[in-house]
């Protein structure tokens, strides 16, 4: 057993990082952020152009070849980098949607009950029913959007669409190979790593302020109760890092259910304590902190929310393989990302 | 990231599963907790069966008469002793985790050879004699003086906490040698017989009703030179040393426990009926997540220690954190699942645990203490107020 990241995964976490770094940087995000967060097309085919949507798909396919842990490495950074869009849908899109691989098309995802992210946005649509998963495209999602009303969104980085009621629909859209079911694992796995990026971030920018910012003549870090909440940041992050990198190496359903429950928390506790931090400066529209706050309440709603998240891993008490037993685990080889010219 | 298990691993842990289970059922019954000799002698003829089947101080370095196991081979051992439902460590904790590998790691060959084979064995106890009244978790507060007299210490002061303290041969003792130094200075690190003359036990008797530790007062104790381990006034270096060893691997018996618990919990919810309530149900399926990932966490933690060459890491604190106060939760989320009726009953062990389960949170560092140390240590955060 060696549950830490290997040479492999090192790299290619530090090569999506400077991609991010270099492209999209504090200016350029909150340039998306203020101009009403909508894809941005030229940065999205980059990164598909990087095999970052292409990732899990194989060689064969004209895919990276890469697994679950490799996408998670890759989507923590994107969390962290706050890049806007319907980043796990495309990914998870990437075999069934033409040009979603490349990072030509934008997919966005939606179900029953739930206002549609980047609808206008999308050349594609997945539809997550039940155990069922459709892509509509053309026609068909020209009429859902047709017949969808624009939110204000409480996330800048996020235009809402509430559509008609989906069903009708289902009949036009395309099946999706392996079903609802694992889209939506693999969906809430995605999600649960860019909320983690996030909670981590948080934890970043709340350290910094407490070093420089100073009140009654100190750093507000060498206060206890300053210290403290940066503390519960870290325990947060930490556990929930153990939880969604091991979710991943497993793809067990429980523990993804799990990863999912803990990094939303992770995001938004941490985002709050962030702004906690941060005081009345973190109260105004220029800290970056509430544009973080909003998108973690968004994707603790998407995919799998606490409620289902919880039932599920109570259904599984009393039942679940013990904590602890071994499992049996594929071992996979781990090409590199491609190159991101 | 890799959890499978190497195939060195996955035939350690087929063996130990082997022996577990045929030497498991001749065990003597468990004597009442409140039997102190009982416990000793069950505690001692444990650690006998480890030691001549080839597992005791499985991580203690091969020198040291220890079997120099990795990190994932002693987190094997802790989770199938433990699944198995074998005993705990017990009576033995600190000789196997403290005083041992403190004087495998400072002592001089002779102390080595002196005290290490017996705790091996089971033949000697040891108790912690670190805290004081005025110095809890501010350990180095404390007050406890050595005066040289010819070829010994003279100790006076008083301990506190000290548990097995009734039971214990030895007393792993921080004192004081120079009270000018500063406080982290001028402290020795001493083996202390428990039968000495001037050593007074008195027990204590904690919340949940048992006396799991004691006062031991110290009346002009003679402690030999020779059994200083370290060098004088370097104690406080030689306690860390201990101290970092015994984060990563202290509670995953335990972890595992826990899930076996919280089974139970949401059994007997289906039994009784409560399981219909969500709010109820939610709390233990949010339960699950947490102790999956607590045992992913240690996971983590001893991967980086193995990687690191046994050193553990940051991540202990972190750990501790999280740990001792989802504990709680489990055992508040008990409570509930017995219902007012049987949450006061003393003789349903849900109840006892619930009541022992506040300790976590103080014991070995206060989480508030605990919280001191991730932000200036980890975080990098000021020193201060």
């Amino acid at each position: 057993m060696d549950f830490q990241l290997s040479d492999d995964q090192r790299a290619l976490r530090e090569g999506i990082a400077q991609l991010l770094a270099g492209r999209f940087g504090r200016d350029r995000m909150r340039a998306a952020h203020d101009g009403g967060g909508g894809v941005d097309r030229a940065l999205w085919a980059e990164l598909g152009a990087a095999g970052l949507f292409a990732l899990r798909l194989p060689e064969a396919a004209g895919g990276v070849g890469l697994g679950l842990p490799e996408s998670v490495l890759m989507f923590e950074e994107l969390g962290r980098a706050l890049l806007p869009g319907p980043l796990a849908a495309t990914e998870l899109a990437a075999g069934a949607v033409k040009g979603a691989a490349r990072g030509e098309a934008v997919v966005a995802q939606t179900e029953a009950g739930q206002p549609v992210a980047h609808l206008a946005d999308a050349d594609a649509l997945l539809v997550l029913a039940g155990d069922e998963a459709y892509v509509l495209a053309g026609g068909p999602l020209r009429r859902v959007l047709d017949g969808a009303r624009p939110v204000r969104s409480a996330d800048p980085g996020t235009p809402l669409w509430r559509p008609a009621a989906l069903p009708a629909y289902a009949a036009e859209g395309e099946p999706v190979p392996g079903g609802g079911a694992r889209l939506r694992r693999e969906g809430a796995l995605l999600t649960a790593a860019e909320q983690l990026g996030s909670a981590g971030r948080s934890l970043e920018e709340a350290v910094q302020h407490a070093r420089d910012r100073e009140q009654f003549g100190a750093p507000i870090g060498s206060f206890q109760a300053v210290k403290h909440l940066c503390a519960e940041m870290l325990v947060r992050t930490g556990t929930a890092r153990a939880a969604v990198y091991a979710a991943a190496v497993t793809g067990d359903p429980a523990e993804i259910a799990g990863a999912k429950l803990l990094a939303d928390e992770a995001a938004v506790r941490n985002a709050r304590d962030c702004l906690q931090v941060q005081g009345g400066m973190g109260f105004t529209w220029e800290a970056d902190v509430h544009l973080r706050l909003k998108r973690a309440w968004l994707r603790a709603g998407q995919w799998l929310a606490a409620a289902d998240a919880e039932e599920e891993l109570a259904a599984g008490l009393g039942r679940a393989e013990p904590v602890g037993a071994p499992r049996t685990h594929v071992t996979r080889h781990t090409p590199r990302l491609h190159a991101a010219e | 990231m890799d959890l499978a298990y190497t195939q060195e691993e996955r035939e350690f842990r087929a063996r130990l599963r082997e022996w577990l289970a045929a030497v498991l059922p001749g065990l003597p019954p468990r004597p009442d907790p409140a039997d102190w000799p009982g416990r000793r002698a069950y505690d001692a003829g444990w650690q006998r069966l480890l030691y001549d089947a080839g597992y005791a101080g499985l991580h203690w370095p091969a020198d040291a008469g220890g079997r120099g196991a990795t990190p994932t081979q002693h987190l094997i051992f802790l989770e199938e002793t433990e699944r198995a439902g074998a005993p705990y460590v017990g009576a033995n904790f600190v000789g196997l985790l403290h005083a041992g590998p403190t004087i495998a790691a400072e002592g001089s060959p002779e102390q080595r050879a002196r005290w290490l084979p017996p705790v091996l064995r089971g033949d000697e106890m040891w108790c912690q004699g670190f805290s004081e009244p005025g110095a809890g978790s501010d350990l180095a507060a404390l007050r406890t003086r050595a005066v040289r007299d010819g070829d010994a210490y003279v100790v006076s002061g008083q301990k506190i906490w000290t548990s097995h303290a009734e039971v214990a041969d030895w007393c792993e003792l921080l004192v004081r040698t120079d009270a000018a130094a500063p406080k982290h200075r001028g402290i020795s690190w001493l083996a202390m017989r428990m039968d000495a003359p001037g050593v007074t036990v008195r027990p204590l008797r904690t919340l949940a009703g048992s006396t799991e530790f004691a006062e031991v007062f110290l009346d002009e104790v003679r402690v030999p030179l020779a059994h200083r381990v370290g060098a004088e006034n370097d104690g406080w270096r030689v306690t860390m040393v201990t101290l970092s060893f015994e984060r990563g691997t202290a509670f995953v018996g335990e972890v595992v426990a826990c899930r076996r618990t919280l089974d139970a919990l949401a059994a007997e919810a289906r039994r009784t009926g409560r399981w219909d309530d969500p709010v109820l149900r939610r709390r233990l399926g949010r339960l699950a997540a947490e102790f999956q990932a607590l045992w992913r966490l240690t996971q983590w933690n001893v991967s980086e220690a193995q990687r690191s060459g046994g050193v553990p890491g940051a991540g202990g604190s972190v750990f501790k954190l999280r740990y001792s106060h989802a504990r709680q939760e489990l055992y508040e989320a008990a409570a509930e699942v017995l219902g007012a009726g049987d949450a006061l009953d003393l003789d349903r062990e849900w109840v006892r645990d619930r009541l022992s389960s506040l300790s976590y949170t103080i014991a070995a560092g206060t989480s508030q203490i605990q919280r001191n140390i991730v932000a200036e240590r980890i975080l990098g955060l000021p020193k201060g107020r």
